[in-house]
């Protein structure tokens, strides 16, 4: 089963790598930007094929290693 | 007196550690990462470098290696612990010391000396130390300090806050924060200040011919507050 996991900051954290690509893409004439946030994506492919029990393990990994939870939140965007 | 040195694949200061740890009179030990135990310990240091590549955080990965382990448990049970640098973030991941070192606000690695000014005394890092600013080297990208503001308010209140970006007269101001670091700090501890992370390298600083003596202060000053 394969789930993945997106990471973003949190949003009083201050980002400045999405503001040197929001300036870019600025200087690039995509002139509507408001804001530009960077974050981090996972894909985990693991054994386990029991919809939940694959869902409660990934969130566990997330708590314990992918996020850190002072800055970042997750939010798991799809299962197959 | 006995210390140990932990190295983790990509620690690069740890030779360096080693080197100011015995200059001035510790018995110092090299542990390896995959080691379990840690050799018995006045004080653990973890050195700076870039463990793991920083991969996925700074810090992140080390804060899971096996040693870690035992590095906790001493920490915990009331053992001294220093990080220094990637040391610092490696014990931020843990979660030893309030706060996370996020990348410098203005996306650069900064190499420099820079001066710190003492917050506090009250511990057995920097008591009896009669300067109330050294002069230290930064070497990093991920060394802006940040923490919520609940955090803040407690490291605040107990006083957790060792170190902070000055000038040569220790004046703490936004021109004198080298990264962005919240409230220009650049070291803090845990509660009961048996555990100590920081930014700059004092083992940088151990040699007047090479960088400067300020270092030599604080190993000197440790070692005989460990006595």
């Amino acid at each position: 089963m394969k789930i993945s996991v997106i990471i973003t900051l949190k949003k009083d954290v201050l980002d400045p790598q999405g503001k040197v690509i929001h300036q870019t893409l600025d200087g690039m004439g995509f002139e509507d930007i408001n804001e530009v946030r960077q974050g981090k994506y996972f894909e985990i492919d693991t054994k386990e094929n029991d919809q939940i029990k694959a869902k409660e393990k990934v969130e566990e990994m997330c708590k314990k290693l992918l996020t850190n939870l002072v800055i970042e939140n997750y939010k798991i965007i799809d299962v197959q | 007196m006995k210390s140990s040195v932990v190295t983790f694949p990509g620690s690069n200061c740890d030779r360096d550690m080693d080197v100011a740890l015995k200059k001035f009179g510790f018995k110092n030990k090299m542990v390896w990462h995959d080691d379990v135990e840690l050799p018995k310990s006045d004080i653990v240091v973890l050195p700076g470098g870039f463990s793991y590549g920083d991969y996925l955080r700074c810090g992140s990965v080390a804060s899971k290696s096996k040693i870690m382990k035992s590095v906790i448990n001493f920490a915990n049970s009331g053992g001294m612990v220093m990080g220094i640098c990637n040391g610092f973030q490696i014990l931020v991941e843990t979660g030893l010391v309030p706060g996370v070192l996020l990348r410098n606000k203005y996306l650069e690695f900064i190499c420099k000396n820079v001066f710190v000014k003492i917050n506090d005394k009250q511990n057995t890092y920097f008591k009896n130390i009669d300067n109330n600013v050294l002069e230290f080297h930064i070497a990093h990208n991920e060394g802006n300090y940040f923490c919520t503001n609940d955090q803040l308010k407690e490291i605040e209140d107990n006083q957790q806050i060792a170190i902070n970006y000055c000038n040569m007269d220790g004046v703490i101001e936004d021109q004198f924060n080298p990264n962005g670091s919240t409230k220009n700090i650049a070291g803090v501890f845990n509660k009961n200040k048996n555990v100590l992370g920081m930014m700059p390298h004092p083992e940088r600083m151990i040699d007047p011919s090479l960088s400067g003596e300020d270092g030599s202060l604080f190993f000197k000053n440790l070692i005989n507050n460990i006595k």
